[in-house]
């Protein structure tokens, strides 16, 4: 099994966010970057898993800059085989599907695992752009997968419940909570990954759709105001009346 | 000249996103002096379809072809493709739900559109640039996306707009696609319901429970209120991690991110990834025992007390107003 991790770097968690020039920029001054976290937990992780019980390897591609690599040596700490990344930064997510869609064109992965989405921009669009260019079948948000032969078994969250899904290799799999446990690097896959390889590779000529222009903090809420718990008709009032929820 | 919306449908219904998303399209239409036009996929009678009109469509273009009744990303992209060109559409609107999600994508790479994922407000058009807004950093801030290309693509993020009614009801005609059995390459085998009441993604109303509520034994009191609001149910992560509660109630930063009109937080400290994802909510209630819990700086109602005496106190109360009020 050939299978391809498409891994993002996105602002540690905690990041309080901010913007400079205007708001015209995000301010990445002080920001700790990490590997985006469903990439890591979930896509990573259940490709690493899919080796480990069929054969094959496991390569993470990354669009991004140098100051990625940290990023992309967490990855292979955590037991990739290989990385690749284009040297370009990612100007929106279609530039960024369309780049992977052609470094891994007729490279022959039978799988491409993305995370169901960054935390940074939320596009939840890198995975379908690389289906449709590549024109291989998607399955997005998967809790869950199976391979059996060349056959995987996806589950897939749909609003209110799961569909159960059947696709043949090559395909796209979107990946989300449920389908594997987060790991921790331990020392001997962080000694490894100092010497596994990490391909540079030009980017291809492809156009970006869109581009921001601005950027804007959610409006602050007025302060709290108390409801004392033997008052609570107080709160089903202020439902009423001022916030006319109910 | 025309805004096209894919209206999406479950078991022969459309979907509640898929009337925001014809309402949303024909505000988008009347400000631009377009036309919306609908197109619905799948098995659907005919008064179901006509029920578009209600919601701002002039048109629903019906591809009555049974094989839509299941998804698939790459199929459903090549038959919207087609109404786009046939329509000369130069607005797509899409919901931003989890079939919306894997549709969009596509679509994008297909038409050679430019996609805004999960919109939030009507585009503002002005000296030919088309910028719409949309929540980045899973909720902590917006950013304000400007398409560069001829044919603009938004998905609509669930309960961000209002959906407006009147009594029109549209024609429907027929309309035929190119597809073959291998554009359906996803094979549909199974359907699991997990909630018996209304999806959280789509919720108007969420309850949700967090460490403070000490096991999964005491969320009976959480279903109950939300049962009586209506509401769906969802968790912190710490929640979900444990398995106290199933994932998809995981909302946050690494979860979903929800923009319900009330969202009731029981037990839950407001961490940084948690309020990411329910900021978005226009009125906040917690409900925490610690006057310093940091949810209290970003509530607009607060009860400081004990979870296990405060929430059936305000069921109790919930239902007495309903009970005089209907
Ligand atoms: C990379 C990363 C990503 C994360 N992503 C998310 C995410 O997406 N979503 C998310 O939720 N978290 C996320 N977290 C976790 C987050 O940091 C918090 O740990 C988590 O939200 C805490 O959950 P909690 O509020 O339920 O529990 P706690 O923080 O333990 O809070 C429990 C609260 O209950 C109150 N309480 C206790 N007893 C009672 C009682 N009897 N009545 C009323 N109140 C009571 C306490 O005062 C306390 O405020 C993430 C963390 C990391 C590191
Ligand atoms: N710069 C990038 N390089 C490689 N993969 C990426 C990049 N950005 C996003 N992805 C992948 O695409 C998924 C969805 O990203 P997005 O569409 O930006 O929300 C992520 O979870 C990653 O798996």
């Amino acid at each position: 099994m050939k299978i391809l991790v498409c891994i993002s770097k996105v602002p540690d968690t905690t990041t309080k966010i901010s913007f400079k020039e205007d708001n015209t920029r995000f301010n990445d001054e002080n920001v700790q970057w990490i590997l985006n976290p469903t990439d890591e937990w979930y896509a990573l992780v259940r490709a690493l898993e899919l080796k480990e019980k069929l054969g094959g390897t496991v390569t993470v591609i990354h669009v991004g800059k140098a100051d990625s690599d940290p990023v992309i040596r967490k990855a292979l700490a955590l037991g990739a085989d290989d990385a690749v990344r284009i040297d370009a930064e990612p100007a929106d997510s279609y530039f960024t599907g369309a780049q992977i869609a052609e470094y891994a064109r007729g490279k022959g992965f039978d799988i491409i695992f993305t995370g169901k989405e960054t935390i940074s921009y939320n596009g939840f669009m890198v995975g379908g752009v690389i289906a449709e260019l590549l024109q291989l079948p998607f399955v997005s948000l998967a809790s869950s997968l199976d391979m059996e032969g060349t056959t995987a078994t996806i589950r897939r969250e749909i609003e209110g419940g799961k569909e159960a899904v059947k696709v043949s290799a090559p395909f796209v799999v979107s990946a989300t909570k449920g389908i594997a446990e987060p790991r921790i690097p331990n020392m001997r896959g962080i000694m490894s990954a100092k010497t596994k390889p990490l391909a540079v590779v030009q980017p291809a000529e492809v156009p970006q759709f869109t581009f921001i222009k601005s950027y804007e903090l959610p409006p602050q809420r007025q302060s709290v105001k108390l409801v004392k718990p033997e008052n609570i008709s107080e709160l089903v009032d202020l439902l009423h009346n001022e916030a006319k929820i109910i | 000249m025309s805004v096209i919306v894919f209206a999406e449908s479950t078991e022969g219904k459309f979907k509640k996103s898929a009337r925001e998303a014809v309402s949303y399209a024909s505000k988008i239409a009347s400000n631009t002096g377009k036309e919306a036009i609908a197109l619905a996929l799948g098995t659907i009678d005919a008064a179901e379809l006509s029920s578009l009109g209600k919601y701002g469509a002039s048109k629903v273009l019906h591809v009555n072809d049974p094989r839509f009744d299941k998804f698939d990303s790459g199929a459903f992209a090549k038959a919207i493709t087609q109404a786009v060109q046939k329509t000369n559409a130069e607005i797509v609107v899409l919901s931003f739900n989890d079939n919306g999600k894997a549709l969009g994508p596509r679509l994008s790479a297909r038409l050679k559109a430019g996609l805004v994922p999960g919109v939030i407000a009507l585009p503002e058009i002005e000296n030919n640039e088309f910028m719409v807004k949309k929540s980045v950093f899973s909720g902590k801030g917006f950013a304000n996306y400007v398409i560069t290309t001829p044919v603009k693509i938004l998905s609509l993020s669930p309960n961000s707009m209002p959906v407006e009614q009147s009594d029109r009801s549209a024609a429907v005609e027929p309309f035929t696609v190119e597809v073959t059995d291998k554009d359906f390459a996803v094979q549909v085998v199974g359907v699991e319901k997990e909630s018996q009441g209304v999806p959280l993604p789509e919720a108007e109303i969420v309850v949700s429970g967090g460490r403070g509520l000490k096991g999964p034994e005491n969320w009976g009191m959480i279903e109950e209120l939300a049962k009586t609001l209506g509401a769906a149910t969802a968790c912190s992560r710490a929640v979900s991690d444990v398995h106290w509660r199933p994932h998809h109630e995981h909302v946050g930063q690494t979860g979903l991110t929800i923009r319900p009109n009330l969202y009731i937080a029981v037990g839950i400290s407001g961490a940084i990834q948690h309020l990411a994802g329910v900021n978005g909510s226009k009125y906040i209630v917690v409900i925490n025992n610690d006057p310093e819990a940091p949810f209290f700086k970003y509530a607009d109602y607060g009860v400081v007390g004990d979870a296990f005496e405060v929430v059936p106190k305000l069921t109790e109360a919930l239902k007495k107003y309903f009970a005089s009020n209907n």
